[in-house]
């Protein structure tokens, strides 16, 4: 297949945004400049991260990806070192992100790394539940540090305890410490996040792919379920909204619950109701952690946690006091997915027909259960819980450069680079300390205004799904499995491209998610906020959903998302609640309207649209 | 070949034939009554036990057939016919095959076999409620459906027989099938002596089929197990098994029983009854209805959920001919004509996919330094 040659992309710069490459870093760029590394380029296959970026990355929230760059390379390559890959190369083309996994071509080095690969994964593997114990140790005091560092605005005079107790430091001083403190304990949690990840989806992708070397026509959401129904705390904050609504009931307080859409509202009413009180301790008690849920993936600034919005969270426990005074369940059916997930483990476990397939089949799937509850847990601690601390933190800094006059406004922090911030910060307290005006007052703000120009006009770009030149064969774990990378998806969603008048589609392909068929009327939304907009038996399109979505499964009878594979949010979820799901279409809330009707064929993978 | 000689052995003791049923009803059958009925309406008896929906019906048994040979008095002549014949010399075999069979198809039936026969086929009519009711006229030969054996089509069948004389008459020249050229020449190769072996003729009531093909308990392209691919086309199955019609094509998972794959092809001609001649024949389908899918999706799976059912109940992948009646209600319409064990992939030694690699992490490791293919 034939993708465009990267260069040549980034050589159609838009107007107007010339000079953009100085929003991000510099090793980010293709090159033109460096022939060894321009050749390079031009040879790899490039492909566009839409999994986990699918809008511009904004300047600052560039950390993440540059996280995981050192992160996931680390582990597969310096730290277990899989034997034919090292790690994941990354680029930046007008916001969006590219990545490829990088090779190792010669086989005497990879014969060379397989001893290191099988004494270090093989100690993961063998030792998984008691290093998954310390890893939630260890998490946990991350966030408890994160937690607790102050950024605090600087005083015009210091108090007078930094004299009595001779501190000997000023807030100037820990201003900039704790920044890099902040960013510090980010960075460290992406370690963290990547210490297990590449093992758990290297057990998981390679029991999909005995199974189906087996069954060769094994549908990948089929193997998904023989590994259904573990217990993962990623459920938990749908719960607490679960838990929260029949105690409403309880306590007889559902009536005001529900009367408004806005929880400052809410709240004032349930307080004025003699069990409200408790009701409302009940609801602060599961904030923490449970409701540091994002929106979205987490992944940006942009997502906010239900701890930030609580109209959302509260808007869960509305939908399900409706389910309950309708006298229907809301309890996820675990019980029955159990007995379905043994039921279908069995039937093709007796189609096995020798023994040596047997063994290795038990060992691949006891494996996979081991890691799944890892590959799934990790989320909450790092994208949710931490990042939503984070990134308020973040805006305590952003406040205090507004104060000083280096941003106009809190948000505009996110169009600054990480470093830029630290160096901005330096401007300020050196000035604070000297009685003098920042440097940076005048230059960041129109800066900041011609970057936001810049992001708008990077928005209307559209993303070419790969560039370069493709292999024939990908060995990097998380490729396959998460991104779902192969040259059938690439096409799949290149023709759709090619189709000019989206109104003319009829028919979208993507991955079978969650089996089933049903037809009903689409509801498009694009965040969590949306989903309040969700109608009984809608079917929900959306660009991609996350936990903090759970609620809207309980009133839809299918999803529909442009990005993700089988082992996505979307396509766990519809199958632990029993609905069908079509994953990974690329463009579906850009074809789907709210309104149309739609047929969801989850075991094929094909949404059909009547016109 | 154990049931042959046996079968020899009975037969050969006239007075045995007098304790032996020469007919019997499907459902009285099972699969250990291969020497009996042989292997097509044994299978279909073991169906009908195993709780399966079959068209109904029963069978001259081995002994009834061998009744009559020993009354018409040939089989001394048809012995002497064949001797010596070389199995490789087609047209001196073609010759004494066509002597044989008019010998064979110009004898009178016994009496006491053709009250047999005709209060069995009364018996049939009365169940199915049509007064002289079309029947197909098998042999059931008990060579034939043998795993590893199968040369399925050797014999003959005869479709949309109605009334006593049309069905006495198919009956015999079922009998004289087992001395087409082929099979005397495969019997000849495989050395089975020609008068130790018996056949019985299978006469089951015709499903009258809106639509018809095969099915397999197996992927016939690829041997995963885990799948039941059906072909399917209007009218009866006939076209789909010659291969005069590229068929609608399902694939269903066998777990799942959901519909993984649907091919609708565009099919141009498909069989049903002439009534007048009493024969099938090949009808052109209107053009509107060319592309239009020939069973409807339940029925898709509920046929898969019967060939699992078949499946479990035989221990081993099936090859298995299907019909949906139309003249009968949806939930009580779809029936199994025949099901015998599939023989192509069944008989591949098939190599562990596992490759030797016994824990977990040999498989991870070997599979990374495979990688997967893109394309």
């Amino acid at each position: 297949m034939k993708f465009p040659v990267p260069h040549d992309v980034k050589a159609k710069t838009i107007p107007g945004t010339e000079g953009w490459e100085r929003m991000y870093p510099y090793q980010y760029q293709f090159v033109t400049d460096d022939p060894v590394r321009n050749q390079y380029e031009k040879e790899t296959f490039w492909f566009y991260d839409g999994l986990h970026y699918p809008e511009p990355l904004y300047p600052f929230d560039t950390i993440w990806d540059e996280a995981w760059f050192l992160a996931l390379s680390q582990f597969n390559n310096r730290i277990f070192q899989v034997p034919p890959v090292r790690g994941v190369d990354h680029r930046i083309i007008n916001g969006y992100v590219y990545i490829s996994p990088v090779p190792v071509k010669d086989g005497a080095e990879i014969g060379s790394r397989v001893p290191n690969f099988m004494e270090r994964a093989g100690f993961y593997y063998k030792n998984w539940d008691m290093l998954e114990a310390k890893w939630k140790l260890k998490m946990e005091a991350t966030i408890k540090e994160l937690e607790d560092l102050q950024i605090s605005p600087l005083p015009d005079l210091e108090d007078i305890s930094v004299v009595m107790d001779a501190l000997g430091e000023s807030k100037g001083y820990h201003l900039i410490k704790n920044y890099d403190d902040l960013i510090n304990l980010g960075i460290k949690c992406w370690q963290y996040h990547f210490e297990f990840l590449n093992l758990g989806y290297a057990a998981y992708v390679f029991f999909m792919d005995f199974c189906q070397k087996l069954f060769p026509s094994i549908p990948l959401q089929r193997i998904t379920q023989m590994i259904s129904g573990i217990d993962v705390i990623m459920y938990r904050p749908d719960d607490e909204l679960k838990e929260l609504a029949k105690s409403a009931i309880a306590l007889g307080v559902d009536g005001a619950v529900t009367a408004n859409r806005d929880w400052a509202t809410v709240k004032a009413n349930v307080g004025k109701l003699p069990k409200g009180a408790e009701w409302l301790a009940a609801f602060e008690k599961a904030r923490y952690p449970w409701f540091n849920i994002s929106d979205g993936t987490g992944w940006f600034h942009t997502d906010r946690s239900w701890n930030d919005n609580l109209d959302v969270p509260l808007s869960g426990i509305q939908t399900y006091i409706g389910r309950l005074k309708i006298g229907a369940t809301i309890d996820r059916p675990t019980e029955q997915v159990r007995a379905e997930r043994d039921r279908i483990t069995a039937e093709y476990r007796a189609l096995i027909t020798n023994e040596a397939d047997l063994k290795q089949f038990d060992e691949l799937l006891g494996c996979a259960k081991t890691v799944f509850p890892y590959v799934e847990n990790h989320l909450f601690y790092v994208e949710h819980w931490f990042h939503s601390v984070f990134w308020n933190k973040i805006r305590e800094v952003a406040a205090i450069m507004k104060d000083h006059g280096m941003i106009k406004d809190i948000e505009d922090i996110w169009y600054l680079r990480r470093d830029e911030i630290k160096s901005a910060l330096w401007d300020v307290v050196t000035a604070w300390a000297t009685g003098v005006t920042p440097r940076g007052t005048t230059t960041w703000p129109p800066e900041i205004e011609w970057r936001k120009g810049v992001m708008e006009k990077f928005r209307t770009w559209s993303v070419p799904p790969a560039i370069g030149i493709a292999p024939e064969v990908i060995q990097e774990p998380f490729t396959i499995v998460l991104w779902g990378v192969t040259n059938k998806s690439l096409s799949d969603w290149s023709a759709v491209q090619e189709i000019t008048d989206p109104d003319s589609i009829t028919e979208l392909k993507g991955f079978a998610g969650s089996p089933g068929v049903v037809e009903g009327k689409a509801r498009v939304c694009r965040t969590a906020m949306d989903i309040r907009d969700l109608q009984d038996g809608e079917i929900l399109v959306a660009p991609t959903t996350s936990p903090s979505w759970a609620p809207a499964f309980a009133k839809i009878k299918a999803c529909v998302t442009d990005v993700g594979g089988v082992m996505s949010h979307a396509a766990i979820v519809c199958r632990e609640y029993g609905l069908p799901a079509i994953v990974g279409t690329g463009h579906g809330t850009k074809i789907i309207k709210t309104g149309m009707t739609i047929r969801v064929d989850g075991s094929t993978g094909l949404v059909s649209i009547t016109r | 070949m154990g049931n042959v000689v046996a079968i020899g052995k009975i037969r050969t003791e006239a007075w045995m034939d007098s304790a032996m049923p020469k007919v019997c009803w499907f459902e009285e059958c099972s699969k250990d009554s291969v020497a009996l009925v042989g292997g097509k309406c044994a299978s279909l008896g073991e169906l009908i036990n195993a709780g399966v929906r079959v068209p109904p019906g029963f069978a001259l048994t081995t002994h009834g057939y061998a009744q009559f040979m020993r009354e018409a008095g040939i089989q001394p002549e048809v012995t002497a016919l064949l001797k010596g014949l070389d199995h490789e010399d087609m047209d001196k075999l073609e010759d004494a095959s066509r002597i044989i069979r008019e010998m064979i198809e110009s004898r009178p039936i016994c009496i006491e076999l053709e009250d047999l026969i005709g209060e069995s086929y009364r018996k049939l009519s009365n169940r199915s409620g049509i007064p002289a009711v079309p029947v197909a006229v098998r042999s059931s030969a008990t060579a034939e459906d043998l795993p590893g054996a199968s040369f399925a089509g050797q014999q003959d069948t005869y479709l949309w027989i109605r009334g006593i004389d049309e069905v006495m008459h198919h009956v015999r020249r079922c009998i004289s099938s087992l001395y087409t050229g082929r099979a005397i020449a495969y019997r000849m190769k495989m050395g089975f002596p020609h008068e130790q072996v018996a056949i019985s003729v299978g006469i089951q009531k015709m499903a009258n089929s809106f639509s018809a093909g095969v099915m397999f308990t197996i992927h016939p392209t690829n041997g995963d197990r885990s799948v039941i691919v059906i072909d399917s086309n209007y009218g009866f199955g006939e076209s789909v098994v010659s291969g005069e019609v590229t068929p609608d094509h399902f694939v269903v998972n066998k777990v799942a029983l959901d519909i993984m794959e649907r091919t609708i092809s565009r099919k141009e001609i498909c069989y049903t009854v002439d009534l007048k001649a009493q024969k099938s024949v090949a009808t052109e389908i209107p053009f509107e209805r060319q592309t239009v899918q020939s069973i409807i999706d339940d029925e898709v799976t509920e046929l898969a959920w019967m060939g699992k059912q078949i499946e479990k109940h035989y221990g081993r992948p099936m090859d298995i001919e299907w019909a949906i009646d139309k003249d009968l209600p949806a939930g009580g319409n779809v029936f199994i004509l025949q099901a015998r064990p599939e023989t192509i992939w069944s008989n591949k030694k098939q190599a562990p996919v596992s490759a030797g690699s016994a824990s977990a992490m040999d498989y991870i490791l070997s599979s990374l330094l495979t990688g997967k293919k893109v394309g």
